[in-house]
């Protein structure tokens, strides 16, 4: 049914649909409407046999989700930003647990300065905390993903981060059709752990493993992840199918067939992104772009099928790594790595950091100067970088390399 | 409370199984029962003399006895964690869980809040070492108390971060001397500091019961879990567990250090209930500390040849502080010491 919801509003109740039998939370902008709505569903009824634990800190929210996991209860929490980074111990300890923890992640920059609004910087982090990740490029999307993440976290026994642009996406209201309570119980079995804290058959969880171990133990995390590119793709088909809505999977390509220029993404930007691309095609100019909807793990074998025969690849990157350079065009280049040699230009574009944002003039300025050759392929390019600021601080941009 | 174990006099000490021998079946300790849940069972890696192996040995099995084998645990890491779980091998017949040194007690509440949920009966158990409770874990620890969820945890304080080689934690006392508190300087050993007493800031939590025990009185620390258990909401229990690695002492003195340091008033045994001393176990013989530092290579630098007996003066005094608010020598308890035989036959 379609409601006039705002994005955490609908994640809330996609959320609650799902039946969480323990939500341990702690809030942080942009985060704190989604728990805040699942704190009154705890309360009203509308979510029941559900224990909402107001924890101390995100270290202490992501702890009690392990607990709770561990005795087999479906688990939820939510945050964000500097949060998440609260979070990190707790967060490789649960993907090494093998715990299959649902996490909303409202994406926002991470300070210093301290910047409460919207990029990609906390979840990029955690790129290596053996979570999966998955971005929604729209409301709809967070709501549809999060119903496919607990079916994937609780098949394979893993934790999934679900990243929403925060403010973007989670203060937007906007038409969502949130799926139906049966169609979830239809879609989502009740939790079955697959190992679990049973003082009738107890066993040890969390024992110390040294060298003769450790690199196996890890080996079958990678393996885990791995598996994970061979069930999304058969999870969103059957979301689709169940609800005809074409979400989720690993990759998003759009209009790439025949695209000498294919723009990539994640998130809520791909919405402009795709305007540009209409704009360009009715041009003349072949464009296509590419959202990736599963970064963790990495879809090489997708992303470098939808990159296909195009010679240009602009990676528009919300979060980058200071002194080297873009994130996921590493990721990207390294999915390109077996295409005959010259495989195509990546460019690496740092746009809409902490809030800023990413206009659809930005975007359609930066295009026209990669397909006109005026931008340098191996430079690190920031989209919209105010140049008298950095004048003015006694920093001169120093060009594109 | 007749019947309740606490009216039987024991007058051995240690282990009481000389004592227990002595007593109907249902009056004997939890360890002296055939059918007891040996939660940590024999071949672990504990050093000679642990305390902290014997202290969550009697913790856990009343506690599985208390809760009739319908029990699991979180454990912090630490030396218990890891003497006890050197992959492929566990001493653990419990169900238990090890996730980060920080968050045991998170982990016990999510434990119980996902039980709860489950609609299960299962009691949990939270575990640390004083490192993983009083410093690094505090946070954790306070919001669980401050929720008061339904958690018993217990923390086996060894004065340190024994497992990572015996450094200091807000638990080690003044003076001792720790892998990074040296003997050198104008003030060897660790710094006189206010103190960290986590059974009193437990008890500002106004949570349902708080106690401290040692490992001397194992008859004590049984019937405290096992009152502990019987109780819901937060609990927290605070138990005084020698090292001889960390302390520098003899394997075969942690018993008695741990009874000094009740007898001297550096550990007040006491229990507390909604934040309110209601009993405190009295001194029945009171010992100089200077009894049970000389015990101690960790305070081997207050004596010999550069004695220091101002710092010794200084941690008596803080023995006589704990004396004089808890109450542990007063006028009925030396009229009882008088009447009652010795108990200290080591």
């Amino acid at each position: 049914m379609f409601e006039q919801l705002e994005g955490s509003k609908a994640v809330a109740k996609a959320v609650a649909r799902c039946r969480p039998r323990v939500i341990a939370a702690y809030p942080i902008s942009p985060q704190t409407h989604i728990v805040e709505a699942l704190s009154d569903f705890v309360r009203d009824g509308e979510l029941t046999g559900c224990e909402y634990l107001m924890v101390e800190s995100e270290f202490g929210a992501m702890s009690a989700c392990i607990g709770a996991s561990g005795v087999g209860a479906r688990t939820y929490t939510a945050t964000a930003s500097q949060g998440l980074l609260f979070m990190t111990e707790a967060l490789f300890n649960a993907s090494g647990l093998g715990l299959p923890i649902v996490m909303t992640v409202a994406n926002r920059a991470i300070g210093a300065p301290i910047n409460i609004w919207n990029d990609h910087s906390d979840s990029m982090s955690q790129r290596d905390s053996g979570w999966v990740q998955l971005f929604a490029a729209s409301n709809q999307e967070a709501v549809d993903l999060h119903v496919q993440a607990f079916v994937l976290a609780e098949r394979l026994s893993l934790p999934v981060m679900v990243c929403m642009d925060g403010f973007v996406l989670t203060h937007a209201v906007e038409d969502v059709d949130l799926p139906e309570q049966d169609q979830v119980d239809a879609f989502l079995p009740p939790f079955v752990p697959r190992q679990r804290l049973d003082p009738r058959d107890p066993i040890t969880i969390g024992s110390m493993v040294g060298p003769e171990a450790f690199t196996e133990v890890r080996y079958l995390m990678h393996d885990q992840q791995l598996a994970a590119l061979d069930e999304l793709p058969r999870i969103a088909a059957d979301f689709q199918a169940a609800f005809g809505r074409d979400s989720g999977g690993l990759v998003h390509p759009y209009r790439t067939e025949d695209a000498d220029v294919v723009v990539v993404a994640l998130g809520s930007v791909l919405g402009g992104v795709n305007e540009v691309v209409d704009a360009l095609r009715e041009e003349g100019v072949a464009a296509g772009s590419l959202g990736i909807s599963c970064y963790r793990p990495w879809p090489a074998d997708a992303v470098r099928e939808a990159i296909g025969s195009a010679r240009t690849v602009v990676v528009v990157e919300r979060a980058f790594a200071p002194g080297v350079g873009g994130v996921v065009s590493q990721d990207v280049r390294l999915a390109l790595r077996p295409l005959a040699a010259p495989g195509p230009a990546v460019y690496d574009v740092v746009a809409g950091l902490g809030g800023r944002p990413v206009t659809r003039t930005a975007l359609r300025r930066l295009l026209d100067d990669v397909v006109a050759g005026r931008l340098d392929p191996h430079g690190l390019h920031f989209l919209d970088l105010d140049h008298d600021l950095l004048e003015r601080a006694g920093t001169p941009w120093r060009g594109t390399s | 409370m007749t019947g309740d174990v606490t009216d039987l006099k024991l007058y051995q000490v240690g282990t009481f199984a000389a004592g227990n021998r002595l007593v109907d079946l249902e009056l004997r300790s939890v360890q002296a029962h055939a059918d007891r849940a040996n939660s940590i069972t024999s071949g672990h890696r504990a050093c000679q003399g642990c305390g902290e192996a014997l202290g969550a040995r009697y913790v856990l099995d009343a506690a599985m006895r208390a809760a009739g084998g319908d029990m699991v645990v979180a454990n912090a890491t630490g030396c218990l964690e890891v003497f006890s779980t050197p992959y492929p091998e566990s001493s653990w017949q419990v169900a238990w869980l090890h996730s980060l040194f920080g968050n045991a007690p998170a982990v016990a509440s999510g434990m119980a809040a996902g039980l709860r949920a489950l609609g299960r009966e299962t009691r949990v158990v939270g575990q640390g070492g004083d490192g993983g409770t009083v410093d690094i874990g505090f946070g954790c620890l306070s919001g669980m108390f401050e929720r008061n969820d339904d958690v018993l945890y217990v923390c086996y304080d060894n004065q340190g971060y024994m497992n990572t080689g015996v450094q200091r934690s807000g638990a080690t006392p003044p003076a001792a001397r720790t892998a990074n508190t040296g003997t050198a300087g104008p003030e060897p050993g660790n710094v006189f500091g206010q103190g960290k007493s986590a059974p009193l800031i437990a008890m500002a939590h106004e949570i349902p019961y708080v106690a401290t025990a040692t490992v001397a009185d194992l008859r004590d620390l049984e019937r405290k879990v096992t009152k502990a258990m019987s109780m819901r909401g937060a609990r927290y229990l605070h138990v005084l567990v020698p090292c001889p690695l960390g302390w520098a002492a003899g394997p075969s003195d942690t018993i008695k250090l741990a009874r000094l340091a009740a007898q001297s008033g550096i550990f007040p045994v006491f229990e507390a209930e909604h934040g309110e001393v209601t009993a405190v176990t009295p001194i029945r013989r009171q010992v100089p500390v200077e009894e049970y530092l000389r015990l101690q290579g960790r305070f081997a630098h207050l004596f010999g040849k550069r004695a220091r007996p101002d710092l010794v003066a200084r941690i008596q005094a803080g023995a006589d502080r704990n004396i004089a608010r808890f109450g542990l020598i007063d006028a009925d308890t030396e009229t009882q010491t008088s009447t009652e035989p010795g108990t200290g036959s080591d």
